[in-house]
């Protein structure tokens, strides 16, 4: 029997009124962006935003719950550019959507930071044991992607540097039920042929370092058919997160069909782009629809998710998608 | 297939004007609000103030009359009222185009949000758009007036797209009401509309649904009307020759920027529609020498001849301190004078422009 679980890999965008107190607190421009180290009165806006963002969840009833990331205003490419050993330069384009965030030049080695793990013990603490907690990164292979290398060298060598940091971040997380990896670039800015192994080996890296379940979650459309391959078998995944609302999901039944798949499945159900709410029963419906074209016995666990992080939406849709995602489970059930 | 620009740019060339050559000088748009007119968009907000609509709507006519007269003394041929009652390119028009709503702001970069609207239902043409803001600026100015209007590629692809099956076919029928406005504000005497486009400037692969939106903007519009597409900020070599293809009179880049580095990809094949060619930087704060602009714009002679080329500022000003917008204006104009003025003369080889 699979296990149903409704859960989001976080980026939540910020609530309305704290988009204007924190706009007003630290400024439109580049350098006023989080660099991790901000002042108390900006610490306790985010601590208001990161309970409002447990409320959220736990009022939906999802089945594990995020930080949120509310603190991460350049998107995945965060725990890079608050780190000491990166430099942050001008503002790019974040994949094929109008958000930006600033390029992270690595510029020396980058050691431990805990950025990301004091985060998550904040909500750890807000959560209090009423839901399992889930963890959000960025994967390996996408945060060498966004960034520059103006330290390592080669391409491999950055990859893998990005990994170990990861781990190392991963060592210092509070007790989570499961680790979101974000991959957006595996699809959109795939591995060169052959350079696949360095790419699953990075992702391993990261994967190693928790027993929590991991998710890597790949979004804006279908993965190559290679690439998904090493994946399921290298990446050391408990599951591959796949996009079902963008781009042809044809091509991601017929990877899963023929390579087989990650014990479990994560399926990109709800679109994070798109301010239309889907209803739970076709949220339900789609999860059926995907479960019936594969031929294996099922999965452990398929986690019902929205196909990006959910900054995207306005804040009032971004709670209904939750409030969907959660209902379907249930329908589910 | 290109409209015919040559039937409508000589309308522009002013009655004084000092030269035998006519470079046009225009600009893209938006500049910046006097501060108190910042004042007055809160005031109307504040359930305190007394301030009211129509108060507010006096104060956006007096910052119109402002600034279409800031850009007259600037010296342009052609004059905008600098978007000064718009508050942003979409939602302005959203807010105008029956089957948007609004759900809230959306994050763009940092703390820099845009109410991003979502098409909810077909969208249909209600009250003209722009008509009303036409009549007081052409009535205000002395010079033409241009008219610029958000292009549907861009209102419906920086939209959420709830009711259409492909955003595509949203874009055809966004075109549809921008070309009935085109032709309202024509029945009022606009003669210049520029289309911006800034959202193909992401995706560029989708010239081809920009070209087919352009077809219906233009459908019935008459060729003494000149029409300008304005895209900026991208990587032209990837909708270039495409938009040879388009039936548009003038074509609006953004190079300055860039230093002119995309200048050679304009060159081969032959550049078909009038070039609108960016000489000062939108988003730097120095006021470029008129020295520095006259090499500027004797770039654009490298793609196209004088009689088929219009000088603007890159982009849309309005992120700039007024004062350096207004002297970015004023020189530019001072450098295409002296530029024409070195065309008359011969000083200018207009075959190899670059030589002294």
């Amino acid at each position: 029997m699979t296990e149903r679980v409704a859960a989001t890999p976080g980026l939540y965008p910020l609530p309305d009124w704290a988009k204007e107190t924190l706009s007003d607190l630290k400024g439109h421009q580049k350098g006023d962006l989080l660099s991790g180290d901000e002042s108390e009165a900006i610490v306790e806006q985010y601590d208001e935003v990161r309970a409002e963002f447990v409320d959220d969840q736990l009022d939906a009833g999802l089945d594990r719950v995020v930080e949120g990331q509310g603190r991460w205003d350049d998107m995945i490419a965060h725990p890079l550019t608050v780190h000491d050993g990166v430099e942050t330069g001008g503002i790019v384009r974040y994949y094929d959507n109008n958000n930006f965030y600033r390029d992270p030049r690595v510029v020396a080695d980058l050691d431990f930071s805990g950025d990301v793990a004091r985060e998550l013990e904040s909500a750890a603490d807000l959560i209090d044991g009423e839901a399992p907690l889930a963890a959000t990164l960025p994967g390996p292979y996408s945060l060498a992607d966004l960034a520059s290398d103006e330290h390592y060298g080669d391409e491999a060598a950055f990859q893998a540097a990005i990994a170990e940091f990861l781990a190392g971040e991963v060592e210092a997380f509070p007790a989570h039920e499961t680790l979101f990896l974000l991959e957006p670039s595996l699809v959109t800015n795939p591995p060169a042929e052959g350079a696949e192994s360095t790419a699953t080996d990075a992702i391993a890296t990261v994967a190693d370092a928790t027993d929590a379940d991991v998710v890597v979650q790949t979004s804006y459309g279908a993965l190559g058919e290679k690439l998904y391959a090493h994946l399921v078998d290298e990446a050391g995944a408990d599951a591959l997160g796949l996009d079902l609302v963008a781009g042809d999901r044809d091509d991601t039944v017929y990877n899963v069909q023929e390579f087989g798949s990650t014990d479990s499945l994560a399926l990109g159900l709800v679109d994070g782009q798109n301010t239309l709410v889907e209803e739970p029963e076709t949220v339900a419906e789609r999860v059926e629809w995907f479960e019936s074209q594969i031929p294996a016995e099922g999965f452990d666990r398929t986690y019902l998710t929205p196909n990006t992080e959910l900054f995207y939406l306005p804040a009032n849709k971004y709670r209904a998608k939750l409030n969907a995602l959660a209902a379907a489970a249930e329908v589910l059930d | 297939m290109v409209r015919n620009p040559d039937a409508n740019r000589e309308q522009f060339r002013p009655n004084d004007h000092p030269n035998d050559a006519f470079l046009l000088t225009t600009v893209v748009g938006s500049y910046p609000k006097p501060k108190w007119l910042n004042r007055a968009d809160e005031l109307v907000d504040d359930p305190d103030s007394k301030f009211d609509a129509a108060d507010l709507e006096e104060a956006h006519d007096d910052a119109c009359r402002l600034i279409t007269h800031e850009h007259e003394r600037a010296g342009l041929d052609t004059v905008v009222d600098g978007e000064m009652r718009r508050n942003e390119m979409v939602e302005f028009f959203a807010d105008r185009i029956d089957g948007y709503e609004f759900n809230g702001p959306v994050k763009v970069w940092g703390h820099n949000y845009f109410d991003k609207p979502s098409v909810v239902e077909e969208v249909e043409y209600d009250e003209p758009w722009l008509v009303d803001e036409f009549d007081f600026t052409s009535n205000v100015a002395e010079r033409p007036v241009k008219v610029p209007i958000t292009g549907p590629y861009t209102l419906g692809f920086w939209a959420f797209n709830e009711a259409y099956p492909s955003t595509e076919e949203l874009v055809y029928d966004l075109a549809d009401l921008v070309n009935e406005e085109v032709e309202k504000l024509v029945e009022a005497g606009a003669r210049y509309i520029q289309i911006d486009e800034p959202a193909l400037a992401t995706t560029p692969e989708d010239h081809a649904i920009v070209g087919e939106a352009l077809e219906r903007i233009v459908s019935g519009i008459d060729e003494e009307v000149r029409i300008g597409l304005h895209v900026c900020y991208g990587d032209y070599s990837r909708i270039y020759p495409e938009i040879n293809d388009y039936p548009i009179d003038e074509f609006d880049v953004e190079l300055c920027n860039g230093d002119f580095e995309q200048i050679p990809t304009f060159t081969d094949p032959e550049f078909e529609p009038d070039l609108a060619l960016g000489v000062v930087d939108a988003h730097t704060a120095e006021i470029e020498s008129v020295e520095e602009i006259k090499e500027n714009v004797r770039q654009g002679l490298r793609v196209v001849p004088p009689e088929k080329l219009t000088i603007s500022p890159d982009c849309g000003l309005k992120l700039l301190p007024r004062e350096i917008a207004y002297g970015k204006m004023e020189n530019m104009v001072t450098a295409v004078r002296e530029v024409e003025a070195e065309i008359d003369s011969g000083e200018i080889d207009v075959d190899n422009p670059l030589d002294d």
